[in-house]
Parts: structure tokens; C-alpha cells; sequence
């Protein structure tokens, strides 16, 4: 055994590192334990095939490490937490730009036949398209580009018809004796599909159009490792292949909407008209910072609801200080995070975990929903559609059907927001007409150091 | 069908059933590290990179090809996972107030 026949047992020492990478995130107490094995793992796998004989020249390759970690590291570094989404879809097109250039490259240098190359056209397809539908996500996430879904009439029969002729074109180079325009036109329709893909999906369903486009890039990694006949990367694709498919799935139900639905439904168009009957001026009770400071004050338990329009208002260090001041006069307090709060899986959770609220905090939907009965005060910041009781009775509403979460149980409820216009998805919100309900006028950040201040003056 | 691509597709499902099971006992509070984390790790793409890249018959062409693949995994491989120990790093337990 030499030097270069290493490369088996740093593969398999990778594969059991990334596994177990996977199993230690199970747990806020494990899991930087996780992340150590993943990069352990990765490590491994470099390494390991550095010393492979067939590799023979260096020089590029640390070109391309060095170059790769130093534009990695300060884009990791520099990107705030509400970026995260953006940052990871910008990651995904990365990788999934590598796999397809792998592809590519691999089908000029040696055009392999059979299996490997039916493999190699997956890869290269998957590749491709994931990289322009991770930009064009990235972009809708940044607002480089319009966040409302892009329609025409008969768009999904041209993008099935697309899709279509890259497959057909695909298994033209498989089965050879394609010409020698067959390659390029294919991963051209593949990187042309990846765009029209994203054009009709909304902003409000990009957590899971991320989630989605992370299983394929862990697809398009498997495929490699059939083309290449490398079992390692064909555990680490379907490991990832696996993740965002389970994660997409529970966006999806945390939306009630099935994939098709998210892929070809363009949502936010049908509800136009669903809100426009419903704008009637019906009163609301609203009330000032002071008022809301004392009954807080006078509670027993508080369950805050943040959403996405929080971290917007960058008003989370201050919903901490008042969780703070409310824990020391004996409120119980805790959150109510709802799967799509935010905007992709879990992302609230990272917003208070920054803002420096324990994760024991913390509850997910189903845990806490049974709770609100008992709370004295439901404070919802910047969430909408997902405390809005429509969607459990108004087979009319688009939300019909959404899990929510039951804010109207509580004994009061107040609702911090700029004004009464509907939310993101258009949708009128019955809550603020609540008789419980307190609508708390203004910017979420201001209003919350309202409150703050006036808190210690209250009773 | 040869046993050698018999075999691959068996690693291949019991990967991908392994992974539906991991990833189902993953808390919620932790889907963003978690996605972030895969990410990481769907660019072990880096090793085809590496391969082609550094190949001793490799063309002109696939050197190219090659070393921008290697560039990009690279960046999703340290931005993955640098970002995710960044974000597990701010995930704090309640300190108990001796009171």
C-alpha cells in the first residue's frame, strides 16, 4: 500500500464525518460539534484526493482553493443575519456551478458511454439549472429583481416544453450520436429553464424554493458521484438531497400548499381580489405605548409572536430588552415561532439567537399553540398571515387551510404595526377587528422602546 | 447491469433514506444552520473539481473548467460552513438567575 492508496480510508473516514455532522445538528448542545466533523470531513475528502494518483498537476488547484477561501470566508463573515437566505442561495449557485462545470468538462475531455454518461447529463442538468434559479433567487431575495411573481399566458407550457427539449436533447448525448451542437444547446436550455423556474414564484415562498434548490444541488452532487463512480459523493448528495427535500416539504405543509402549488401556482396574484371586498372601515381599538406597558406589566404570562416585519424594523434588541425587564417582574415569556416566520426554514430562530434571547425561549408551532388559552397577552411584531384566524374558517380566504397560530386565544392581543394596510400576501386580517384585540400604531423598533420605557412607571 | 453500478445505487438509497432520518429529528430551531450545513457539504463537488483540474491528460479546456469549479466549491464549502458555526455560535441556553 502506498502513500496514494490513502485515498480509500480518508473517503470513508469523510463519509462516516459527515454523517455524523448531520446526527450531531440534532441539538443546539451538539451541534458547533456537528459543524467541527462536517469540516473535518471535508478536509478528509480534499486530502484524500489530492493524493490520488490520477492527479498528477497542483498548481491550479491551489489556485482555485485559495482563491475559493478568499472570497468564502469574508462573504460568511461580512453578510448580516438577515441575509442569510440570500447568502444561501448565492452558495448554492456556487456549488451547483462547480458540479455542472465538472460535468462539462468531463464530457470533453473523455465522453464516457452508458450508465456514467446518463449520469453525467443529470448532473449537468441539474447543475445548470440550480445555479441560474440560485441566482435568480438570490436576486429576487436582494430585490436586484422584482419580488411579485412574473407571469405570461401559457408560461408553464413553455417552460415544460423547455424542460422537455433539454431531456430530450440530454438523452440524445446519451444514447450518442448526437452532433456536436447537442451538448451546448442542452446546458443552454438547462440554465435558461433555471431562470424561467423562478420568474412566477413570489417572494413569500422563496423559503421553499431555497429549501428545494438545496436538494438539488445535493442531487446534482450524487449524480457526479454515479458519473465519476465515487460512492463518496454519493452519500454526502443524497444526505443533502434528503435535507432540502424534507425541509421543502415542511414549508410546504407550514403553507398548506402542495409543490406544484409553489412551483407553477404564482401565488399573490389570486388574492387581489379576495382582499380588495373586504377594506370597509370597521372600527379597531388601538392603544399608546403606556397603555400597553401596563397591561404587560400586570400579566402573568406573555407570548410574543415575531415575524418577518420585526427584523425588518431591526426591532429584535429591543423586544429583548423588554423580555428582559418582563422576566425580572416574574412575566413568564416565551415565542411563538411560526415555520415560515422569516425567510427561509428556521431563520427567526437565528434572528433571536443574535438578539441574544435564549433558544429555550423558543417554541415552534405545534409545541405552543395549546399555551396561548392561558397567556394574558399575545404580542404579534410583525407577523400577519400567520395569527390570522381567516384561515381556519373563510373558505374563501387564499390562506384557508394555513396552520396559524392562536393568538386569538390569549386574553389581549396586541398587534404592533405600521398601519392597517394587509401584509404581504394582500390578505385583510380580521384580528385587528378583534374586540380583545389592541393595535398598536407605529414603527415596531420605536414603539417596542416605547414600551420599554414606560414600563418601570407602570404599576 | 453491472454489480459495480448495483452497488452505487444501493449506497444511494440508503444514504438518501439515512438522511430523511436525521434530518427529521433535527429541531426546528436549528433548519437555517442545518440548511447552511448541507450546503457545505453539497459541494464535496469539490473533489470531481480536483480531479479533472489536476488529471495528468487533462486538456486545456478542462483545466480551465476545472479550476473555476474548484474556485466556487471552495467559496461554498468555506462560506457554508463558516456561516454556520457563525450562527451556532449566538444560540445561547437561559443562564439561570441565582435569585
Amino acid at each position: 500500500m502506498t502513500i496514494a492508496d490513502l485515498w480509500q480510508p480518508a473517503y470513508l473516514i469523510a463519509a462516516v464525518l459527515i454523517i455524523l455532522s448531520i446526527k450531531w445538528l440534532n441539538s443546539p448542545a451538539t451541534a458547533r460539534r456537528g459543524v467541527q466533523a462536517g469540516q473535518i470531513g471535508m478536509l478528509c475528502a480534499v486530502i484524500g484526493t489530492l493524493l490520488r494518483h490520477e492527479v498528477v498537476s497542483f498548481e491550479w488547484i491551489a489556485l482555485g482553493l485559495v482563491l475559493g477561501a478568499g472570497i468564502g470566508a469574508p462573504l460568511a463573515y461580512l453578510m448580516p443575519m438577515t441575509a442569510l437566505p440570500q447568502l444561501t442561495a448565492l452558495s448554492h449557485a456556487f456549488g451547483a456551478f462547480a458540479a455542472a462545470l465538472v460535468g462539462t468538462a468531463e464530457y470533453y475531455h473523455k465522453v464516457p458511454t452508458g450508465f456514467p454518461m446518463a449520469a453525467l447529463v443529470i448532473e449537468t442538468l441539474l447543475g445548470y439549472l440550480t445555479f441560474t434559479a440560485s441566482i435568480m433567487a438570490f436576486g429576487k431575495l436582494q430585490e436586484l429583481v422584482p419580488t411579485r411573481p412574473m407571469t405570461y399566458p401559457g408560461q408553464n407550457f413553455v417552460n415544460l416544453v423547455l424542460l422537455g427539449v433539454a431531456i430530450v436533447l440530454g438523452g440524445w448525448v446519451t444514447i450518442g450520436g448526437a452532433p456536436v451542437w447537442a451538448f451546448p444547446v442542452f446546458s443552454g436550455l438547462s440554465l435558461l429553464f433555471g431562470v424561467l423556474l423562478i420568474l412566477p414564484i413570489g417572494g413569500g415562498d422563496m423559503p421553499t424554493v431555497i429549501a428545494l434548490l438545496n436538494s438539488y444541488a445535493g442531487m446534482a452532487a450524487a449524480a457526479m458521484g454515479f458519473a465519476l463512480n465515487n460512492k463518496l459523493l454519493i452519500i454526502a448528495g443524497a444526505l443533502n438531497a434528503a435535507s432540502g427535500f424534507i425541509l421543502s416539504v415542511i414549508m410546504c405543509k407550514a403553507m398548506n400548499r402542495s409543490f406544484t402549488n409553489v412551483l407553477f401556482g404564482a401565488f399573490g396574484q389570486v388574492q387581489a381580489g379576495a382582499a380588495a371586498g373586504k377594506v370597509d372601515a370597521k372600527p379597531v381599538r388601538s392603544a399608546s405605548a403606556e397603555d400597553a406597558a401596563s397591561i404587560l406589566a400586570g400579566s402573568r404570562k406573555v407570548i410574543v409572536v415575531p415575524g418577518y416585519g420585526m427584523a425588518v424594523a431591526q426591532a429584535q434588541h429591543k423586544i429583548r430588552e423588554l423580555t428582559d425587564m418582563l422576566v425580572k417582574r416574574g412575566v413568564d415569556v416565551q415565542f411563538a415561532i411560526h415555520p415560515v416566520a422569516g425567510r427561509m426554514p428556521g431563520h427567526m430562530n437565528v434572528l433571536l439567537a443574535e438578539a441574544d434571547i435564549a433558544y429555550d425561549r423558543l417554541h415552534e408551532m405545534e409545541e405552543i399553540n395549546s399555551d396561548f388559552g392561558e397567556a394574558d397577552v399575545a404580542l404579534v411584531v410583525g407577523a400577519n398571515d400567520v395569527v390570522n384566524p381567516a384561515a381556519r374558517h373563510d373558505t374563501a380566504s387564499p390562506i384557508y387551510g394555513m396552520p396559524i397560530l392562536d393568538v386569538d386565544k390569549a386574553h389581549t392581543v396586541m398587534v404592533i404595526k405600521r398601519s392597517l394596510n394587509p401584509g404581504f400576501a394582500g390578505i385583510d386580517n380580521e384580528l385587528y377587528y378583534h374586540d380583545r384585540t389592541l393595535m398598536l400604531f407605529g414603527d415596531a423598533k420605536q414603539f417596542v422602546a416605547d414600551i420599554v420605557k414606560e414600563l418601570p412607571k407602570a404599576a | 447491469m453491472s454489480t459495480e453500478i448495483e452497488l452505487s445505487i444501493y449506497v444511494f438509497l440508503l444514504a438518501g433514506f439515512l438522511g430523511l432520518e436525521l434530518v427529521q429529528r433535527v429541531s426546528p430551531l436549528l433548519h437555517t444552520p442545518l440548511m447552511s450545513l448541507t450546503n457545505a457539504i453539497s459541494a464535496i463537488s469539490v473533489v470531481g473539481a480536483i480531479l479533472i483540474t489536476g488529471a495528468g491528460d487533462a486538456t486545456m479546456l478542462s483545466k480551465v473548467l476545472g479550476v473555476v469549479a474548484v474556485t466556487c466549491s471552495t467559496i461554498n464549502i468555506v462560506a457554508g460552513f463558516l456561516i454556520t458555526d457563525r450562527m451556532l455560535k449566538m444560540f445561547k441556553k437561559e443562564k439561570k438567575e441565582a435569585k
